[in-house]
């Protein structure tokens, strides 16, 4: 029996989330509008409580549990602090917003928490099963919170169309998937590993595998030419969803992908590397060429994630320890300035008005010089102008570009992240050189304040001293490959 | 007790004092502000000091070297240090930087927290830039003090400023990225350092070297400038509030000079070598050519921009001549333009704060009405057209005769400068100043007051005393220059 419950010890942050989910769907379902706060609080409490157990029980290597299907080692660890904090921080974001818009309701907490599962699993998984379990978790749980204010018709366009393009996409990874079983005749990524490192006969299907494999991840990284869905996704559904949508699952499909092509598919880089270079190009020039021509912040940034994708899959292709563990470093960065830029659109906005238009920021120096400084410093560190830690995140992953030879992949990376400086200072020119046509007062609830100040100081900080996520990123990556 | 840290004083007073300077708030506080800032900026002075008194001019080491871990993932590292060659920037930059505190003390009265404060954290960036012995270091200097620079221009800046704060920050960010992409190609080169002085000994074949020297070449060339990516400097320049154009003028620009010392000369030796004719072409076309344009500008900041621009292509000069007398010239150039155009900067400063118009046709007679002022004008146009016994003369007189040794027609066409230089400058000095009052407002203009002699009359001193004696200058660069000299004339090819 003991040996039984063994074998459930490193899913205990999962279990735990999954209990805590269902107590909080029925409660919910027990109390009226005025206690609403009880699923926020749980949420929270759920968050820190899984927190607590994957620090208490955090590995110093690799174990395989459940049969093989799951695995706990230091990079899921880590990853799955970075989505506990990520996912709280939304929710404290998304709270004054969702109660102006009526949508403060426990579905949004259950289905955020069910998408952290479907994270955690993603992040933690060593066979493709348990992949593509947690990838469609997290999938079907977004696709619900897009179409959860349901009087709206963009947002329901928008969820039918992440649905959709989110199916074909995982259609395609799922055959992709089948080739590869067909040839390493596995789904643990271990044993594919082991199988495919002498070489294999069946070379032709193996790469025709990998193709559909690459394209199903392109498309939910949502790197070009499989991007279509972001901008209006981004666009389309309320601020706080494309908050949620536009960090935690980001640090989920980096996962994703190191699983699958660092850890299964590891001796075939030469094959999938190829196709990650014209991704990763393609992504970083349309990203940053089409943002320019938005007005809108939304759609701006959403062209602005697709031209990131392509820089953090730049770490990637590398194929490297030091690639990964670059590209690692710089998805968690990500993460934290995209939380920081839509937090901002989420606190300008008020009942009745969403503040996602880029004249919204006009003269907001004026308004208010502190969220105008934090705003400029997200700027800045999305530009990857130091000393800001998006800088970092740049330097990290070109210098494992160049590592692998491919200087030319880095000239082209940093023409590309130029013509993206472009519309970065024009949110900072929007700010500073311009005067306010709205000056109604901003009111922000204090914690949301706190976090955001936080958020766009830590942004500075690790620019200053980028050394601790660096080494963490570094261990992480080195201690489980 | 700081004995061991200066030059990290000398980076982070400014900066503390500016964030000092932010919290002082909204206007409410200005005359709070600006007396943070002063005390910040001449704080910052003082610290500098000691690299003079505590400087050894014997050695062309690293001195004041302080090093510590940064970020070991990448081996980069927190390393400081000056010689010769990059002492003497951080005193001028220090320097200004009060200067520019002052002079903007009364024009500024909108955001005045937030203008010093950009100044004095620039002012600490701009000192990183010269200390840092760490490729990294000096990128994050380098590049972070475009951000400050940047909302300078944008937000205390003329009419078109806009226009003008992006064609600066997207000129100078485009060299800057390749030059970074240069900088990781070398960590790997030099087997994972991204120390300066390790590259100067890391061996490099032609090609990447000719490769590295065009992408540091645009990095460098654009913040000097040298023609043809000078453009962005009239805009900004003129769209730019007068502490912006003074610290454009005598700070910035220097840090693209530099560059030319601390990287390209000594790290790509050989490609500097093959290719110094194009240097020296361009070089001499911003000498000539740049002096033609200045001469037909209507705006007097533009004239002076262009005037920089001829120059700084003096400095470029002299440092692809590959010889002492070319370097030092280069570098008392530098420090020379340094005061020259901070003080022409601020003498039309001065004018426009009374009558609100640069265009030199707006002007005419001033001596009638501020005959103080037209004496100080006198003075830094006569260095500004290289007369003798003006710091303006020594570094075009040492570059001038460095290229006689080299070529001939080089020495030729850079002492055309004289001639063209004496001409634009004068004949506007004579238009703004002497002839009669046409301008009615003209009669109502004031002459200096205490604050603005105060300013011009220490860049004065500093203007005569460099053109009487260098000695003091070129002593504390001599062994510096020299024994980068004998570095850059050894080939590196493996």
């Amino acid at each position: 029996m003991s040996d039984f419950l063994h074998h459930f010890a490193p899913a205990l942050p999962e279990i735990f989330v999954l209990a805590m989910v269902s107590l909080i769907l029925v409660i919910d379902a027990a109390v009226d509008d005025s206690k609403r706060y009880l699923a926020y609080a749980l949420s929270l409490i759920t968050l820190a409580g899984a927190a607590f157990l994957t620090v208490r029980d955090f590995s110093t290597m690799p174990v395989l549990a459940l049969g093989g299907l799951f695995i706990d080692d230091p990079l899921s660890d880590v990853l799955k602090l970075f989505l506990y904090l990520t996912v709280a921080v939304v929710l404290v974001y998304s709270r004054d917003y969702l109660t102006e818009r009526g949508l403060y309701k426990g579905e949004f907490f259950v289905l955020a928490l069910f998408a952290q599962l479907g994270m955690m699993v993603m992040v933690s998984a060593s066979h493709f099963l348990t992949l593509y379990l947690g990838l469609e978790l997290l999938s079907l749980s977004l696709y619900a919170m897009v179409a959860l204010q349901r009087d709206s018709s963009v947002a329901t366009e928008a969820a039918m169309k992440y649905f959709v393009l989110g199916a074909l996409a995982s259609g395609m990874l799922l055959y992709g998937m089948s080739m590869v079983y067909g040839v390493t005749g596995s789904l643990a990524l271990g044993d594919m590993a082991i199988a495919l490192q002498d070489g294999t006969d069946l070379h032709v299907p193996l790469v025709f595998g990998i193709v559909f494999i690459v394209a199903g991840l392109a498309f939910k990284l949502g790197a070009v030419p499989f991007h279509m869905w972001v901008p209006d996704v981004y666009h389309g559904a309320p601020t706080a969803m494309t908050l949620f949508i536009g960090s935690a699952p980001k640090i989920a499909a980096f996962a994703f992908v190191v699983r699958i092509l660092g850890q299964g598919l590891e001796s075939q880089v030469a094959e999938w590397r190829d196709m990650l270079v014209i991704l990763a190009v393609l992504s970083m020039a349309v990203g940053n060429l089409a943002a320019i021509a938005q007005t809108n912040l939304k759609r701006m940034l959403a062209y602005s994630t697709i031209s990131h994708m392509g820089f953090m899959l730049l770490g990637i292709l590398a194929g490297t320890q030091n690639g990964y563990g670059s590209a690692m470093f710089y998805v968690l960065v990500y993460a934290l300035m995209s939380l920081g830029s839509f937090g901002m659109i989420l606190l300008l906005s008020r009942a009745g008005f969403e503040s996602d238009q880029l004249e919204d920021f006009k003269g907001l120096n004026r308004r208010s010089p502190w969220l105008a400084f934090l705003m400029l410093l997200l700027m800045f560190s999305m530009a990857g102008v130091p000393p800001t830690v998006g800088f970092y995140a740049k330097l990290a992953v070109l210098q494992a570009v160049v590592e692998i030879g491919y200087v030319w992949l880095a000239v082209a990376a940093v023409l590309f992240s130029l013509v993206g400086a472009f519309y970065y200072l024009r949110i900072v020119k929007l700010m500073y050189f311009d005067t306010p046509h709205d000056t109604t007062p901003i009111t922000t609830s204090p914690d949301t304040r706190i976090i955001l100040s936080a958020n766009g100081l830590a942004v500075l900080a690790l620019g200053i001293l980028p050394q601790p996520l660096m080494a963490v990123c570094v261990h992480a990556i080195s201690a489980s490959f | 007790m700081f004995g061991q840290s200066i030059l990290s004083l000398v980076i982070w007073v400014p900066i503390l004092a500016g964030v000092a300077v932010l919290a002082t708030g909204s206007d409410r506080n200005a005359a709070i502000a600006r007396w943070v800032a002063l005390a910040g900026a001449l704080l910052g002075l003082i610290v500098a000091v000691p690299l003079v008194t505590g400087f050894d001019t014997t050695t062309s080491a690293m001195q004041f070297v302080e090093k510590a871990a940064w970020i070991p993932a990448f081996n980069i590292h927190y390393h400081l240090g000056v010689d010769g060659i990059a002492m003497p920037l951080i005193l001028l930059n220090s320097f200004v930087t009060v200067l520019v505190v002052i002079a903007g003390w009364q024009v500024i009265q909108d955001k005045v927290a937030q203008y010093m404060a950009a100044f004095l954290i620039m002012s600490g960036l701009i000192n990183g830039v010269f200390a840092a012995l760490d490729g990294i270091l000096f990128y994050v200097f380098f590049e972070g003090m475009l951000i400050p620079l940047y909302l300078i221009v944008g937000v205390w800046g003329g009419p078109n400023r806009v226009y003008a704060a992006f064609k600066f920050f997207l000129y100078t960010l485009l060299g800057s990225l390749l030059m970074l992409v240069s900088m990781i190609y070398l960590y790997f080169q030099s087997g994972g350092s991204f120390d300066i002085q390790t590259w100067h000994a890391t061996a490099l074949g032609m090609t990447a070297q000719t490769l590295m020297f065009f992408a540091f070449l645009l990095a460098f060339g654009v913040k000097v400038p040298m023609w043809p990516v000078h453009t962005w400097l009239p805009d900004a320049h003129v769209e730019a509030p007068t502490g912006g154009s003074v610290v454009l003028a005598a700070i910035t620009l220097k840090v693209g000079a530099y560059g030319f010392l601390r990287f390209i000369l000594p790290i790509l030796p050989d490609a500097s070598h093959e290719l110094a004719w194009f240097v020296i072409t361009l070089s001499l076309i911003a000498v000539a050519y740049i002096g033609l344009v200045a001469l037909v500008q209507a705006d007097m900041k533009k004239l002076i921009a262009y005037s920089s621009i001829a120059h700084m292509g003096f400095v470029t000069l002299g440092f692809f001549m590959f010889n002492p007398l070319g370097w030092e010239g280069g570098l008392v150039q530098m420090i020379s333009h340094g005061f020259v155009s901070a003080a022409l900067f601020l003498c039309i400063g001065v004018m426009y704060d009374r009558l609100h118009s640069r265009q030199i046709k707006d002007y005419g007679g001033l001596v009638n009405k501020m005959p103080v002022f037209a004496a100080f004008f006198m003075l830094f146009a006569m260095a500004n057209a290289g007369l003798p016994a003006t710091s303006g003369f020594v570094g075009e007189f040492m570059v001038i005769m460095s290229a006689t040794q080299v070529n001939f027609w080089f020495a030729f066409v850079a002492a055309t400068t004289l001639i063209f230089g004496a001409a634009y400058t004068l004949w506007m000095y004579k238009r703004v100043v002497f002839g009669n009052v046409t301008n009615p407002h003209v009669e109502e203009m004031r002459d200096v007051n205490a604050r603005e002699v105060l300013l011009l009359g220490v860049l004065a001193v500093a203007v005569l005393a460099m053109g009487l004696y260098p000695k003091p200058f070129t002593d504390v660069m001599h062994v510096s220059v020299v024994d980068l000299l004998a570095h850059v004339a050894q080939s590196k090819l493996p």
